[in-house]
């Protein structure tokens, strides 16, 4: 038996169901409208595990389902040496975000993550502390901060309604997925020029720990 | 696997060695707290180390090396001159799948002393090279004081100085910081259409027009950063000659008696490294004195920016292929920033039981 791990609800669900049926593995939600449960069918020996996209990394990972559907940020996040624990098997060609830093809009001489490092340096000098930056991407963005040698910034941790963290006085830049930008500028805040940090995606993934016959033979079937 | 046995007795050999040479030994907590850490070392250490939460003491840290609390102690109520031994577990989070321990034993040595660096300096790279002989290792050595006399030295503001001196130790930023100071690299778009803009309005305007001010960064430190960037922009690039010396220094690789006379025809075109040639030279003296074959000592002068982040003089590793079995150096400014306003010259360098008893059993 093959586990196919799915996000349990929203669009992700749905354009992730319409993506399987295209390819002649129908997935449908049995019981009530809450009750996270589907079913399979087109395809013999495959079981639909009904996830929050955010676990799906995880449970790949432990190889407790063997292909699953979420976000490239998600896994990268989540992951230490996330190869060496899952591969890509498709792009599904939907989710599309990117993951970025921003700074308010009123911030005129900040437009790189040049401009950033040199604004942490004096922001530290003058309130004592390392300049905020709130995200839920933290390994990812901490291993980008580094890479690019940039000092004197800490990383808050915020869970969502990261864009009101600036003005709620809780950090002064943010990191976070965005796809038009809106929320942003509705927020008064402004995208870094040249932080683009990751482009992220809905994938397909298979677990390193999965049976290689049953999940390549799941996979011949829908065509990879 | 080398036993754990052999592990303990070898950490316990290179400890009574220590001891021998002099040093007093100190015991520091395993459990510390996260903040000053993170402050010293900055975010990049979540990374390395096990952080923890205590829910009165806030964020704690499983030990990450002992040379902050050694140095707080002695600050605290250490008298001088001074010199400490320890042994005991550290703790580095490993985030890739490998096969480096993320628990081991580390024992160290280090030495508070006012009188005569270099020769402090050779006396701990000796203590090293003996307690480590026999073992197939390969001794580099390097001086970030000489890099940083450069920078104190070239020809420009004392913003961009700053700027330079900050990131010695990451490479890659400097790298980017000299390329733009010294022309080689052309101003960013953005910066040159707000100095543009900044031609004709001032800073207030300009932020008023830019949106609600939200944050703590307020107006004032926004436009005192934009008078920065128009001064800045006024200033003349560091001249070919001396940015070619800088790139020069950064890469030169050599035998340490080799690199001193390269040294010096650098210090003939950027006189500020003089003095910390001389260092360098009075180092060599001790260092033969004491056996060190300085013909083919390694020498790296960008040995240690990346690895050890708090050295600001002499510093060297022994390492046997990929792995460091031991390394240290000098970290007078840590010891400031540590002290509350007094600070004492250091040198202290820790080696890995483990390391050397896997070499023992390959030998």
């Amino acid at each position: 038996m093959v586990r196919i791990g799915v996000p349990s609800k929203g669009r992700l669900m749905e354009k992730t169901f319409d993506w399987f049926g295209a390819r002649g593995l129908r997935m449908t939600k049995t019981g009530s409208e809450r009750e996270y449960a589907g079913v399979v069918d087109g395809v013999a020996g495959v079981e639909l595990v009904m996830l929050s996209a955010g676990e799906i990394p995880r449970e790949l990972a432990a190889g407790r389902i063997d292909l699953g559907v979420t976000g490239t940020d998600l896994v990268r996040d989540k992951l230490a040496d996330w190869q060496r624990q899952v591969s890509e098997v498709a792009a599904l060609g939907f989710g599309h975000a990117d993951l970025i830093i921003a700074v308010p809009a009123s911030w005129i001489d900040v437009d790189t993550v040049d401009d950033l490092d040199a604004v942490a340096a004096a922001f530290r000098l003058r309130h004592g502390f390392r300049l905020r930056i709130a995200t839920k991407y933290h390994r990812l963005v901490r291993d980008y901060l580094t890479a690019q040698g940039v000092a004197d910034y800490q990383l808050v941790d915020s869970q969502g309604a990261t864009e009101g963290t600036v003005k709620n006085l809780t950090a002064e830049a943010i990191a976070d997925i965005t796809s038009s930008g809106e929320t942003l500028r509705a927020n008064h805040l402004k995208v870094l020029s040249d932080a683009l940090i990751l482009q992220s995606q809905a994938m397909l993934y298979r677990s390193a720990l999965a049976d290689a016959e049953e999940v390549s033979a799941v996979l011949g079937r829908i065509g990879y | 696997m080398t036993p754990k046995a052999a592990i303990r007795a070898e950490a316990e050999r290179l400890f009574a060695a220590f001891q021998a040479a002099g040093a007093v030994p100190v015991d520091a907590d395993i459990l510390l707290p996260a903040e000053t850490l993170l402050d010293l070392y900055g975010e990049d250490i979540r990374a390395r180390a096990y952080v923890t939460t205590d829910p009165l003491r806030g964020e704690m840290m499983l030990r990450p090396d002992f040379t902050v609390p050694v140095v707080q102690a002695h600050m605290s109520h250490g008298a001088e001159p001074a010199r400490y031994c320890y042994l005991g577990e550290v703790f580095r989070k490993q985030d890739h799948l490998n096969n480096r321990a993320s628990e081991y034993l580390q024992v160290g040595f280090e030495v508070f002393d006012r009188e005569a660096p270099e020769a402090a300096d050779a006396e701990v790279f000796a203590l090293f090279r003996d307690a480590l002989a026999g073992l197939p290792l390969r001794a580099v050595t390097g001086d970030i004081g000489i890099l940083m006399a450069a920078v104190r030295g070239i020809e420009t503001t004392d913003r961009r100085k700053a700027a330079l001196l900050r990131h010695i130790w990451r490479p890659q930023r400097f790298r980017a910081l000299l390329d733009r100071y010294s022309g080689r690299a052309p101003m960013p778009e953005a910066r040159a259409a707000l100095l543009d803009r900044l031609a004709t309005g001032t800073p207030e305007a300009l932020i008023a027009a830019a949106g609600p001010l939200i944050g703590l960064r307020d107006a004032e430190e926004i436009g005192a950063r934009a008078q920065a960037l128009l001064e800045d922009a006024k200033v003349a690039p560091i001249s070919a000659l001396e940015a070619a010396m800088l790139y020069d220094l950064l890469q030169l690789q050599a035998p340490a008696q080799a690199a001193l006379s390269h040294l010096r025809g650098i210090s003939a075109h950027l006189p500020a490294i003089g003095a910390a040639v001389d260092r360098f030279a009075t180092r060599l003296e001790a260092l033969a004195a004491r056996g060190v074959e300085v013909r083919s000592l390694a020498f790296e002068a960008s040995h240690g920016r990346t690895a050890m982040e708090y050295y600001d003089g002499f510093v060297f590793s022994f390492v046997a292929g990929e792995d460091i079995v031991a390394s240290g150096g000098r970290y007078d400014a840590l010891t400031a920033v540590l002290g509350q306003g007094r600070s004492i010259p250091a040198v202290g360098a820790i080696v890995r039981p483990h390391l050397v008893a896997a070499l023992r059993e390959a030998v």
